[in-house]
């Protein structure tokens, strides 16, 4: 299959649609029912989330009873691991300090004794959700500038660089995509919020997916005089073959590193390496069957769109 | 322990003077340096370490003298977070200087509480972020830290029980007409008898404001009290009064609550005098920080708090740990399957690494919460990146028929470039997540970012100069003729 595998390029495309549409639609339908393509989580929207180990059996009505005295009148409430272990997470408004103690009285009184050795409690006032929302939004800002700056450094110099930049953003949109639509999936099937952490996932992401598609380039940029007999997307193919070795075993000792922590790491970082895991795999991906075919349709003319272009 | 401090000097000499007396990029210079190097960051690293404390001239002052701990995170050593903000309105700041006075006046606080290592710091014009490891309330932190404690001293027409609530002039002068605190609120004298509220209004003599120092004594029977003595103005007035007020009765009342109301005997003229009040031990201690640091000159209001478990910490350091071994150790499996002889001078190099990034955490030291664990090691997964775009130019060259020897050299050349490109590019995303960190609800960033970054950075020299000294080690041995006859040593 790699012997020319730029050839199959169309079913590279129609692999990235059947994750990226599923996710579009779920960041739909996500919009309409919370408000937002992702749930967000307390570091954007404020509230407070209690991970709670009771220890003894504890209902779901019994803290939402709790809660609903507390003027929380709907918390989010969700058992973590086995029924046996008795540890819950809930999700509610901001809670004053006062509160804080009071409810976890109340919850010990009508509920189950609390260990709190074991147990998490974060309150966010709206006002810093909304400035870390605001401190996201410049940093989302910041990174596409950063990149955007740095793929025009790495292809200053090469012919039709417009084209090969427009591609590695290509594969850097798609690795976005599909990572805010595998959490937007996530978010409505298992309640998974985006954090803080979500965003750091996804910028480093981008960075090494914008790296990779770069080493690829680099070396059709390369090859391209050295074979100039051959086709183009000869050329292209070899450089992808000639890049892949690295690219694979770069991302797999990334993997490694990354599988390790969501089976053996801790509880609270799991969701933040599972989706840098799925960013790092999609990132892989999009630099070797986004990027590059796309490369190739664009001189091919198989974009129709772009099709007067290529001929001028 | 200083005998292994000379010796790692003197390693450390020889290394750098071979490295100038023979040519800069000889072998045998740079395998001392990062032999010494190495030892040196093992030595720190070594959770026993028992910190660097050199007493130069034998003084019995330290000329340098520091624990090397890792420092852990409040995520891992589990306690009280708490964010506080000016509550004054958003187009007003605080007073130059007014915030610094809080961060004292809050320090001064929660000394009282018993946490580990507290630690208070000023973020911005108007914030004051408090950190309490290893402890667990963070409604008895906030209530000590924002209770302005209006300490009054009152003029009443005869005996009052302790506990009574009364009304003040002073009080209801600053807070508007409404009677300000009600019995549950002050926190004393919970089980003193129901008062029929009147509306009397006492007049207040002096306020807390004459009181320079407080502390808590206790006399033969064990009564334990809060002995204060008075600025000077404070002196002259509390004299004059009781020496016109003889017989009379002055209240001590805090937050609108008699705490005692004893009957002058004598005027008090020697600036000090004592206050009872059937105080448990613990009560007279708060009553005294109370008394000493006063009402705060700034209102706080609580925007964030965040309490962790010690236990749930502890597990997941312990978790970590376990991945991070597991990890690695499947990454230098790979290095050694894959790429054979080369690849046991990127394992080594690996471990080298990893060692120099413990030693910078304890030297720097970084805070080590769950986040900047994760970036450490997603930094060891992409550390022998470096160490691959080297190997794969290797056996391109040596594919395209280039003698081994050399083509070991032209591959570390060649693939120098893209190794700086690729760790600049992460370095940068870096920069920009920090700065997402500063914002306090995304502070977790801020260790990913840190830890992630430094792991790059030592990356430049360990996947480089660090295996190219050990690849040179390894191949001595093994000549191009043998290598060439035994290209799967190469991976090949």
């Amino acid at each position: 299959m790699f012997s020319n595998f730029v050839q199959r390029r169309r079913l590279y495309y129609l692999i990235s649609a059947a994750v990226i549409i599923p996710g579009i639609i779920a960041m739909i339908y996500s919009t309409i029912a919370f408000g937002s393509p992702v749930r967000l989580s307390i570091d954007f929207r404020g509230g407070s989330l209690y991970v709670v180990q009771f220890e003894d059996t504890a209902t779901e009505t019994g803290i939402r009873d709790v809660y609903t005295e507390f003027g929380q009148d709907d918390p989010v409430i969700q058992q973590l691991g086995d029924p046996e272990d008795n540890r819950w997470q809930i999700r509610a408004g901001a809670l004053t300090a006062e509160e804080q103690a009071a409810l976890k009285q109340a919850l010990i009184d009508k509920v189950a004794p609390i260990d709190n050795n074991q147990s998490t409690l974060d309150v966010v006032s709206p006002t810093i959700g909304g400035e870390v929302t605001r401190a996201a939004f410049f940093a989302v800002l910041a990174a596409a500038i950063v990149i955007l700056g740095f793929i025009w450094f790495a292809f200053r110099s090469v012919p039709n660089a417009p084209r090969y930049g427009a591609c590695a953003i290509a594969a850097m949109v798609h690795d976005v995509l599909v990572t805010m639509g595998v959490m937007s999936i996530l978010g409505i099937f298992f309640g998974w919020e985006v954090d803080a952490l979500f965003l750091t996932a996804v910028l480093t992401v981008v960075g090494y997916s914008v790296q990779d598609s770069i080493v690829v380039f680099d070396r059709i940029r390369e090859n391209l005089p050295r074979y100039r007999g051959e086709e183009y997307d000869m050329v292209v193919n070899r450089s992808v073959l000639e890049t892949i070795h690295r690219s694979l075993a770069t991302q797999l000792n990334a993997i490694f590193v990354m599988v390790a922590i969501l089976l053996f790491g801790g509880e609270t970082i799991r969701q933040f390496i599972a989706i840098l895991l799925i960013g790092l795999l999609s990132g892989t991906y999009s630099s070797i069957f986004t990027a590059v075919p796309l490369l190739v349709s664009w001189e091919k003319g198989d974009l129709r769109f772009r099709r007067k272009e290529a001929a001028a | 322990m200083n005998l292994f401090l000379i010796i790692w000097g003197a390693a450390t000499v020889v290394g750098l003077v071979l490295l100038i007396v023979l040519r800069p990029d000889h072998h045998i210079s740079w395998l001392v340096i990062i032999a010494s190097l190495t030892a040196f960051a093992v030595w720190v690293s070594l959770p026993s370490n028992p910190g660097i404390h050199i007493d130069l001239n034998n003084d019995g002052e330290y000329g340098v003298d520091r624990d090397l701990e890792f420092r852990q995170g409040l995520d891992l050593a589990g306690g009280v977070k708490i964010l506080l903000e000016a509550d004054l309105p958003d187009n007003e700041t605080p007073p130059a200087g007014s915030m610094d006075e809080v961060r004292h006046i809050v320090e001064s606080r929660i000394d009282s509480l018993g946490a580990l290592e507290p630690t208070v710091q000023l973020q911005g014009e108007r914030r004051l972020i408090i950190e309490l490891p290893g402890y667990e309330d963070p409604e008895g932190a906030t209530s000590l830290i924002k209770e302005t404690a209006l300490l009054e001293f009152v003029e009443v027409p005869g005996p009052i029980v302790s506990g009574t609530p009364i009304l003040t002039s002073y009080a209801m002068e600053r807070s508007g007409g409404e009677p300000e605190a009600t019995e549950e609120e002050a926190g004393v004298g919970l089980d003193a008898p129901d008062f029929a509220a009147d509306d009397t209004v006492y007049e207040t003599v002096m306020t807390g404001e004459i009181l320079e120092n407080a502390t808590v004594q206790s006399d033969q029977t064990g009564e334990v009290m809060v002995a204060f003595r008075l600025t000077p103005e404070g002196d002259t007035q509390f004299a004059e009064y009781t020496t016109e007020h003889v017989g009379d009765y002055l209240a001590i009342v805090l937050d609108g609550v008699v705490l005692s109301a004893p009957r002058i005997q004598t005027a008090i003229t020697g600036g000090s005098g004592v206050i009872t009040g059937q105080f448990s031990l613990e009560e007279a201690t708060r009553l005294a920080t109370q008394l000493r640091y006063g009402a705060l000159p700034i209102p706080l209001s609580v925007e964030s708090t965040s309490t962790v478990g010690p236990t749930l910490g502890q597990i997941s350091v312990e978790q970590s740990i376990r991945a991070g071994i597991i990890g690695i150790g499947v990454i230098l499996l790979f290095m050694l399957v894959y790429y054979r002889v080369p690849g046991i001078s990127a394992a080594l190099a690996l471990l080298v690494f990893a060692v120099l990034n413990l030693m910078v955490f304890k030297l720097v030291p970084v805070t080590m919460t769950l986040p900047a664990i994760t970036g450490f090691l997603i930094s060891v997964g992409t550390a022998v990146d470096g160490n691959i775009l080297i190997f794969e130019r290797l056996k391109e060259e040596v594919r395209s028929g280039k003698k081994i020897s050399r083509a070991v050299e032209v591959g570390f050349d060649r693939a120098w470039t893209s190794i700086r490109d690729s760790n600049l590019s992460t370095l940068i995303i870096c920069v920009v997540l920090y700065g997402f960190g500063t914002s306090f609800g995304a502070a977790a960033v801020r260790g990913f970012a840190i830890t992630l970054a430094l792991g790059l950075i030592i990356n430049l020299f360990t996947a480089v100069t660090v295996t190219r000294t050990f690849l040179h080690f390894i191949m001595l041995p093994l000549s191009d003729e043998m290598l060439e006859k035994r290209r799967w040593l190469l991976g090949l």
